[in-house]
């Protein structure tokens, strides 16, 4: 894993030029600002019928905040991906405008919450921790020292809520812990530290895993006992899904896992045995345990259980009615229900934005993502170490998984699970790790896109081989 | 590592495609169907919040929306509730009726007629506010149906309608008895559903529209229909003798069930022949039962579903139950037919269109209740055009039809409704219920004037606190149809 094994000359070899961008990063970011403020004077038009008075106030402070970090990559990580910074703070300010529009329902209806308050107070430590990532982080690859550190780190943190005392079931899942006046969700953040793991173990252990092994039946099958940590985290993810009834992070957990090795070892045989062990895990749960059975059912027939049985269809049936009614281009701010739907301000944030602002937001958004997870893709595709290549990956399959299972959840494509709308829905833990994922892939793209260190001039023998990808690490 | 993230990249793309398509789908292709899931309170809260349209009566409005100053933002008030709730119907959080059901679309916004006014609306951030609908009713003719009929006492139930007979506006709409649709409409909910149930489990059936969901054996009125078919088919002109008798035996039947009688009126000796005038004017169940075997089965069933029944005709109030002539009747049963008795059933509305025809020179009408649509800045949307529903009769029977009902309002059973100066034509009815326990159900027709016709009613009696043997159609129906037509011409 040394980077003096890099090919000499490999700017030209990409084809690419090393260009820092950083104008058009600020350029983008005063269009994220527009969507962010704007959604927000909106709101106050619609709801209050006026400008809110502390729109100045709170624009300067979602400025201010998106400017710093913008110089800090400036500084830091000149050569960074110009375009993620942008896609995370519209999506963040459209998070923040809508969560205020769903303050203000409650407050009508006498409940007064104060979320989006507490939403830019998390909004404001996340900046912080991605400023801090990039300036403690100079190189992503330092993190492969911590691969069985955070492994640990990361089981510790998934088994806290089970904990008497600290955990804390909210919403059927338990996947909270309290300490003090504190509540935090160890997942979100055991989701950053498992990447790490993954990463740094693959990459030792993948020629390993790609070439023992047999083949049956046209498929690649690994050896037995390099099945080990599938089939610990088969079961670390299967007892997730049973011991704190969280179908979404188990999904997810295992999901990131199998796309991971697939990466690492480059054999879809592995995706084969990860499926069909998912698939039987989660037969075996639907058999074994009734509130599975219940879920699956509801999603099948939601208008069979709604306002039936403590109607736990509730919340998908009134997500699917707000969000028909919006329609194609939404009600408008104000003009809504959103509040119907219970957690409309976490879980289900993508239904109160299909509500009021349309099918229209609803697939801007969801292609937001899309470019979130593209550009962590395409990070991992010019990186020019195994270690930032997998952790690029893990990273970006994180959003994609995360996102296809809650608005699949929310928008009845697949049965609901809880997970939080990276970004848009309110939650610190949540907020906060995503923003340093952000740094981290903002990190490994600087490392990918700086002009490589030019170590010798022979240069020109190779350098015809033009569309060719010099695999590292 | 590369070709596997291109993979994987492949497979975000399909994630991401899938998410895109389920949402299209959802707020696209099934939106509709979702909104129209009666579960969708949303819906509902939301038109609730809405300024909804006004329903108008001349220049009154019989429902309105108010500003409240609780969630809903505005309270759905009937200013006459009792006497326009068959026609208004009401507007609960959790259904409405009338037509505040049939003409939701207008009354709410949602039309997509309105599409200007709602699209200003939107791009002025104003609320949706709902266009209105101003009824045919004649204030006057409601009021004097209303109070007529209600003056029977407090048990009545029964309903008049009148029409204009040139083109089928229904000036006046009653059915008694009836409820207040501002406690259904009330945002208090659990009253609400209270009152719903109690009104639902009542036996005297409040909510029930007895003008067009009420089908009860016509009896006499139905004679103008029978001598309208004799006429038409050329058997008898309104001068010329029909067949009289104190008694007849129905063909194909022996002893006293098969026998019409009429109950001591006076039609003639067995056998002997009476002047048409007197044959109508006594209201002579002999002559009408020989008439309506005379015209035959066919034609009899030809006139009856040209004057409407068999058919649906009416969809400003829902559901119109279908007036019933049979189809296939014998000959002592369309003898017993004639006379308006057997299996025919008839709607009060439907009577009216029987009396209207004959008014309009055999021409019916297609009834109708909505005048106007318009936009909430009054602009008219829609206006209904008359529409005629068949030419039942020829216009020279129609004529000959008005000589008899105008001899019967002259010197026979309907003088009840004769009025000063204004010549009317009408008929009364007494039909059998069929039931020991039940008291005869009392009916009137009329139309007037009878040289140039501006209103045709119906009045039906189906119980009221009125010792049995009084039931007569002319006794109390009588005044009734007088009292409307006096307010329509005067």
């Amino acid at each position: 894993m040394s980077q003096t094994a890099a090919t000499p000359g490999s700017s030209s070899l990409m084809g690419f030029v090393h260009r820092r961008r950083r104008g058009a990063e600020l350029f983008l970011l005063v269009l994220a600002l527009a969507v962010g403020i704007g959604a927000y004077a909106a709101v106050g038009i619609g709801v209050q019928e006026k400008v809110p008075a502390d729109l100045l106030g709170y624009g300067g402070w979602l400025a201010a905040l998106v400017i710093v970090a913008h110089v800090v990559i400036r500084f830091v990580a000149p050569y960074a991906d110009p375009v993620l910074l942008p896609v995370v703070a519209a999506l963040n300010g459209l998070g923040l405008a809508v969560i205020h529009r769903l303050d203000l329902a409650k407050e009508a209806a006498d409940k007064p919450h104060a979320f989006a308050q507490q939403q830019l107070t998390w909004m404001t430590l996340g900046v912080v921790l991605f400023v801090v990532t990039l300036l403690a982080l100079r190189d992503h690859r330092v993190l492969q020292r911590f691969t069985y550190t955070s492994g640990l780190a990361a089981i510790v943190l998934l088994l806290l809520p089970m904990l008497p005392g600290i955990g804390r079931t909210i919403n059927g899942a338990r996947i909270w812990i309290h300490v003090g006046p504190f509540s935090f969700q160890p997942g979100e953040v055991a989701k950053v530290l498992l990447v790490v793991t993954f990463s740094g173990y693959l990459v030792l252990h993948r020629d390993a895993l790609a070439l023992a092994g047999r083949r049956f039946l046209f498929v690649d099958l690994p050896r037995g006992r390099d099945l080990g940590p599938i089939l610990v985290m088969w079961v670390v993810s299967l007892g997730i899904l049973v011991r704190q009834q969280d179908l979404g992070s188990s999904l997810l957990f295992f999901g990131l896992f199998l796309v991971m090795l697939y990466v690492a070892t480059e054999r879809p045989g592995w995706l084969v045995v990860g499926g069909l062990l998912f698939a039987a895990g989660a037969t075996l749960a639907y058999y074994l345990f009734s509130h599975v059975q219940v879920r699956f059912d509801i999603w099948l027939h939601p208008f069979d259980y709604y306002n039936k049985n403590g109607d736990q269809a509730f919340q998908p049936v009134e997500a699917q009615f707000g969000m028909g009614w919006g329609g194609l281009i939404g009600r408008g701010f104000g003009d809504g229900d959103p509040n119907r739907v219970p957690f409309a301000e976490s879980d289900f944030i993508v239904a109160a934005i299909g509500e009021e602002l349309g099918l229209t937001a609803v697939i801007a958004v969801i292609l937001l993502y899309g470019l979130i997870v593209e550009r962590a893709l395409r990070i991992a595709l010019i990186c020019r170490d195994g270690f930032g290549k997998l952790m690029a990956t893990g990273l970006g399959s994180i959003f994609a998984l995360q996102v296809f299972v809650v608005v699949g959840g929310v928008t009845s494509l697949i049965p609901l699970t809880g997970l939080t709308t990276p970004f848009l829905s309110y939650g610190g833990s949540s907020l906060i790790a995503n923003w340093v994922i952000v740094a981290i892939l903002l990190r490994i793209s600087d490392q990918a896109r700086r002009p490589a260190p030019q170590l010798s001039d022979d240069t020109a023998a190779i350098g015809d081989d033009a569309t060719q990808v010099v695999k590292l690490g | 590592m590369n070709k596997p993230i291109r993979t994987i990249a492949t497979f975000c793309l399909m994630l991401f495609l899938a998410l895109m398509i389920n949402a299209t789908y959802l707020q696209y292709w099934k939106a509709d169907e979702l909104n129209d899931n009666p579960q969708n309170r949303r819906v509902l809260v939301a038109s609730y919040s809405r300024e909804r349209g006004a329903i108008q009566v001349g220049s009154k409005a019989i429902a309105e929306s108010v500003e409240s100053d609780d969630q809903y933002k505005f309270q759905r008030t009937y200013p006459k509730p009792l006497e326009y709730a068959p026609i208004t119907g009401w507007f609960s959080y959790y259904s409405a009726t009338g037509i505040e059901q049939t003409r939701n679309d207008i009354l709410s916004g949602d039309d997509s007629r309105l599409f200007v006014t709602k699209l200003v609306d939107l791009l002025s951030n104003d609320p949706t506010k709902g266009g209105n609908v101003r009824l045919t009713i004649d204030p006057a003719a409601q009021d004097a149906a209303y109070d007529g009929l209600k003056a029977l006492g407090p048990n009545v139930q029964g309903s008049v309608v009148a029409l204009e007979p040139s083109t089928g506006k229904i000036l006046a709409m009653v059915s008694l008895p009836t409820y207040d649709p501002n406690k259904l409409a009330s945002h208090d909910l659990g009253s609400v559903q209270d009152t719903f149930d109690r009104l639902n489990d009542d036996p005297a059936q409040p909510l029930l529209n007895r003008a067009i969901q009420t089908r009860l054996p016509p009896g006499s009125t139905f004679k103008i229909l029978t001598a309208a078919a004799a006429i038409d088919k050329g058997l008898y002109k309104a001068d010329d003798p029909v067949p009289g008798g104190a008694t007849f035996q129905l063909p194909q039947t022996s002893g006293v069930t098969g026998e019409i009688d009429n109950e001591g009126r006076s039609c003639g000796a067995n056998g002997s022949r009476i002047p048409f005038t007197q044959a109508l004017a006594q209201s002579c169940n002999t002559t009408f039962a020989q008439l309506a075997i005379e015209v035959g089965a066919e034609d009899m069933t030809k006139t009856a579903e040209g004057f409407g029944f068999n058919s649906h005709y009416f969809d400003d109030l829902t559901p119109q139950a279908e007036s019933v002539f049979p189809t296939d009747a014998n000959e002592p049963q369309i003898g017993q037919s004639g006379i308006g008795q057997y299996e025919v059933a008839a709607t009060p509305l439907q009577m009216a269109m029987v009396t209207a025809g004959i008014a309009n020179g055999g021409s019916v009408m297609r009834p109708y209740l909505v005048d106007e649509e318009q936009s909430a800045d009054l602009d008219v949307i829609q206006k209904t055009d008359p529409q005629e529903l068949s030419q039942a009769v020829s216009s020279s029977t129609a004529s000959e039809v008005t000589k008899l009902m105008v001899a019967t309002v002259n010197d026979g059973t309907a003088s009840p409704a004769a009025m000063d100066g204004i010549q009317v034509a009408g008929k009364t009815g007494t039909a059998q219920s069929g039931q020991p326990d039940k008291p005869p159900y009392a009916w009137f027709v009329s139309f007037a004037p009878a040289e140039n016709p501006r209103v045709a009613v119906a009045v039906m009696i189906q119980a009221a606190d009125i010792p049995r043997g009084e039931i007569a159609g002319g006794t109390y129906g009588g005044p009734i149809a007088k009292a409307v037509m006096e307010a329509v011409i005067r």
